[in-house]
């Protein structure tokens, strides 16, 4: 053993060695120039495809229970069934407009991780008006100021970082993050003050009168707010890609330095982008709580999908309509694992790690599309 | 930004005047009536499918005592798996009213949920499926809604919160008389979830079965404002240990507080399972709701048919009351006794756990209260609750509606 460590030790003074003088790290990595839609589109489904058998395997492993079986628990619980598809189109859309949200500022590379707290805000300037003006105001002005508020709220909860950033350039990721903290605080603490029962919950909204609930359309539940998110995302889909506004954006999270120099004003660009961003995230505020069948708001209403947009922001590149795509993906496999493990009866836990293992393939399959790793000795001309 | 904010305002106007409705109607006005419930017609095993939602999974001590009770319950009558769906981790909000639905779409005939909170959604879920019957836990508007597939159930779990309480006094003297402190000192803690009646009747129940066997007692309650949380829970027992608890007893659902005696040496009553391996040197004894001949009984009118009361009351006579294995490793000598005895003179009628010549409340004697127990979201009492007496608790609704706080006891500001 020991002469063997020697003789390890030994090797390292090697003097073929000495004169290698340029150090090569083991791994560099090497960003590829081009890679066909088709063949990004394709690598990305084989990634899945492999993340999904890997799952299944995992699943048996650990309970015994048939693969197949799961995946069609999970289609099942998201999309089979009337009412289970409307809930799980209304997830997509509750999702996607959240991801919608983000998106523009993060065009602009300001890092907006606080729609957690923008969307809570808002939901809870639709409550309060709910509940505040409820019994005075016409059900029509009632809604239309529940609108305003919450767009206002969401607005506002989104600016205050942006103003402190354009002007004393705070980091934007601490204090969005921070506000979403104070966001949830100011919730409960509305709860306690306002529910009577000691329970600190609110229970349905205005229960018994239903005022400001948001009418349903075709006697459905949520295909209002479908709706008005459809037309949101069209609407970003084109500011962002057609509007004079939407390159601005671009020109200041490519550089802002370019930004500067060709004229464009970079603090208003970022406050206003803010805004629209908190806009967003407020009117998807007022649409969770009023635009479901039993209103309801508590600190937990937005349930981490602040987070879960930017995951779906990034992994659809910023393109509102790939964020559709992406939005449905996560449902199914977010609300899809839940009801299999409940119909399978195995540990909730399990849903969460399957949907982990997913996404993780897909993020290594679009690393690996967009960089090439290089080991130590991989010749450099084999970079294509 | 102002041309979109104009353009976002004239949009919800234009939406909410779609959604103009001509008037508006208060129905919470409308008189509370008593609630007759459906008759149900009796329908064969192979037809029959029950649902159950539960607030967390078996990690919950709470949950579990009903996950339990369920399985037994429908093992007993001879359900078979796959006609019972359980969804756990099913919180108190808009979730429930989802997992409700999703339950009568599976083709559930019955559907139960077991958390306060569930109680509207599940209120709505009914209205929607008048066909499905729908019962709920711990609820209490079942018996004055007016929605007869809508039903409440509790237990007089006051009843063994004074026996565990018992079993506490017992303890202490033990400890006073082994000189460990005063009778002065002799002041317990209790982690509660919720300012509110449930566990308010919950630790004044268990305070004065305390009382009862120790009379020198007070009490010191911490709420932790959750169902669920081991570590507020952990610190909220450990924060009343640090100010001269000798005794800590809980009603949320975690192991925190359990935990949190046995690392001190404190000794610990708990609520709903059997903490005797979470504390083997300080548990002693846990009062338990026995949900077992509720679900019997519900499963039973389903499928020979009748009606579920709207508001359904286990006792210990129903056997829904239960205490846990006593720890006699713990307990003071001569706790088991002691409970046999005062559970016979509960029984039996002539001792009352809420007697209101044991308590003063402000330094008087209660002589009347009206409690809120028609519950119709305005949190007004309407009901005399003290009759010959003693505050009836458990008799004009199921689910608890004493919601004073008594001399001896001492809760956080508000």
């Amino acid at each position: 053993m020991n002469s063997y460590l020697k003789s390890k030790r030994g090797s390292k003074t090697d003097p073929g060695q000495k004169y290698k003088t340029k150090h090569e790290p083991l791994i560099h990595i090497t960003k590829r120039t081009s890679v066909s839609k088709m063949a990004h589109l394709g690598y990305t489904l084989i990634a899945i495809a492999v993340a999904l058998v890997f799952c299944g395997l995992l699943v048996t492993a650990i309970s015994g229970i048939d693969p197949i079986k799961v995946y069609v628990e999970m289609f099942k619980g998201t999309f089979g069934g009337e009412v289970t598809k409307l809930k799980s189109y209304h997830s997509v859309a509750i999702l996607l407009a959240i991801s919608l949200a983000v998106t523009p500022a993060f065009k602009m590379k300001f890092w907006n991780i606080g729609a957690e707290g923008q969307v809570l805000m808002g939901s809870l300037a639709a409550t309060y008006v709910m509940l505040k003006f409820g019994p005075y105001l016409y059900e029509s002005m009632l809604i239309a100021l529940m609108f305003a508020a919450a767009i206002l709220a969401g607005m506002i909860w989104g600016l205050i970082p942006a103003i402190f950033k354009a002007i004393w350039n705070t980091n934007e990721t601490l204090y969005t993050l921070m506000m979403n903290y104070v966001a949830t605080t100011i919730v409960g603490y509305f709860i306690m003050v306002t529910d009577k029962s000691g329970h600190n919950n609110l229970g349905i909204i205005n229960e018994r009168t239903q005022f400001g609930w948001l009418p349903r359309l075709f006697g459905k539940p949520y295909i209002l707010n479908i709706i008005i998110i459809a037309v949101v995302t069209v609407i970003v889909y084109i500011y962002l890609k057609y509007s004079k506004q939407g390159y601005e954006i671009s020109v200041v999270g490519e550089s802002r330095n370019t930004a500067k120099y060709v004229g464009i004003n970079v603090k208003k660009v970022i406050i206003r982008t803010m805004a629209i961003s908190g806009a967003i995230c407020g009117l998807t505020g007022i649409l969770l709580v009023a635009g479901t069948p039993t209103p309801s708001m508590n600190p937990d209403l937005v349930g981490g999908q602040g987070f879960t947009a930017i995951l779906v922001s990034w992994m659809a590149k910023f393109n509102p309509l790939t964020m559709v795509l992406v939005s449905f993906l996560i449902v199914f496999m977010r609300d899809g694992g839940a009801a299999a493990t409940d119909a399978l009866k195995i540990d909730a836990s399990i849903g969460d790690v399957l949907t982990g293992i997913i996404i993780f393939a897909i993020i290594v399959c679009e690393f690996c599309i967009s960089y090439k790793i290089n080991f130590r000795g991989t010749k450099k001309g084999e970079n294509k | 930004m102002k041309k979109l904010l104009a353009l976002l305002l004239v949009a919800a106007m234009i939406f909410s005047f779609a959604a103009c409705s001509p008037e508006k109607t208060k129905d919470a006005d409308k008189a509370p009536e008593k609630t007759v419930p459906d008759e149900v017609e009796g329908m064969s095993m192979d037809d029959f499918m029950i649902g159950f939602i539960f607030l967390h999974d078996e990690n919950s001590t709470y949950d579990k005592n009903f996950l339990d009770a369920a399985k037994a319950a429908t093992k007993a009558a001879g359900i078979p798996d796959e006609q019972v769906l359980i969804k756990t981790n099913i919180p108190e909000s808009e979730d429930c009213y989802e997992a409700a639905k999703e339950l009568v779409n599976a083709g559930c005939d019955l559907v139960f949920a077991d958390s306060f909170g569930h109680e509207p959604y599940m209120i709505q879920a009914a209205k929607e499926f008048p066909d499905v019957q729908f019962c709920h836990a711990t609820g209490t508007r079942a018996h004055t809604e007016g929605v007869s597939n809508y039903h409440n159930a509790f237990a007089s779990i006051y009843e063994g919160r004074f026996l565990a309480g018992v079993a506490a006094g017992m303890k202490l003297n033990e400890m006073i008389a082994a000189g460990e402190f005063t009778e002065e000192e002799a002041k317990i803690g209790y982690v509660g979830a919720f300012p509110y009646a449930e566990v308010i009747s919950g630790y004044t129940s268990f305070y004065l079965g305390v009382k009862y066997i120790c009379p020198s007692v007070t009490m010191e309650v911490q709420y932790t404002n959750s169902w669920f949380d081991i570590t507020a829970e952990n610190n909220a027992a450990k924060a009343l240990i640090a100010s001269g608890c000798k005794l800590i007893s809980q009603h949320a659902d975690s192991s925190g507080a359990p935990t949190a005696c046995e690392d001190a040496g404190v000794p610990n009553v708990a609520y709903n399972i059997d903490t005797s391996d979470l504390g083997p040197t300080t548990a002693i004894i846990s009062s338990k709701i026995n949900w077992e001949p509720y679900f019997a009984y519900i499963i039973g009118v389903m499928l020979e048919g009748g009606s579920i009361d709207a508001d359904w009351t286990g006792t210990l006579a129903t056997d829904s009351v239960q205490l846990t294995k006593l720890n006699e490793a713990v307990a003071a000598e001569g706790t088991a006794e002691k409970i046999e005895e005062v559970k016979g003179l509960i029984s039996s009628g002539e001792l009352k756990v809420f007697d209101t010549s044991t308590f003063t409340v402000n330094g008087e004697e209660l002589t009347t209260y009206l409690a809120d127990v028609v519950d119709a979201g305005d949190y007004v009492g309407e009901t005399e609750a003290v009759s010959d007496g003693c505050f009836n608790e458990s008799t004009y609704r199921s689910a608890p509606y004493f919601n004073i706080i008594i001399d001896g006891i001492t809760v956080p500001e508000a």
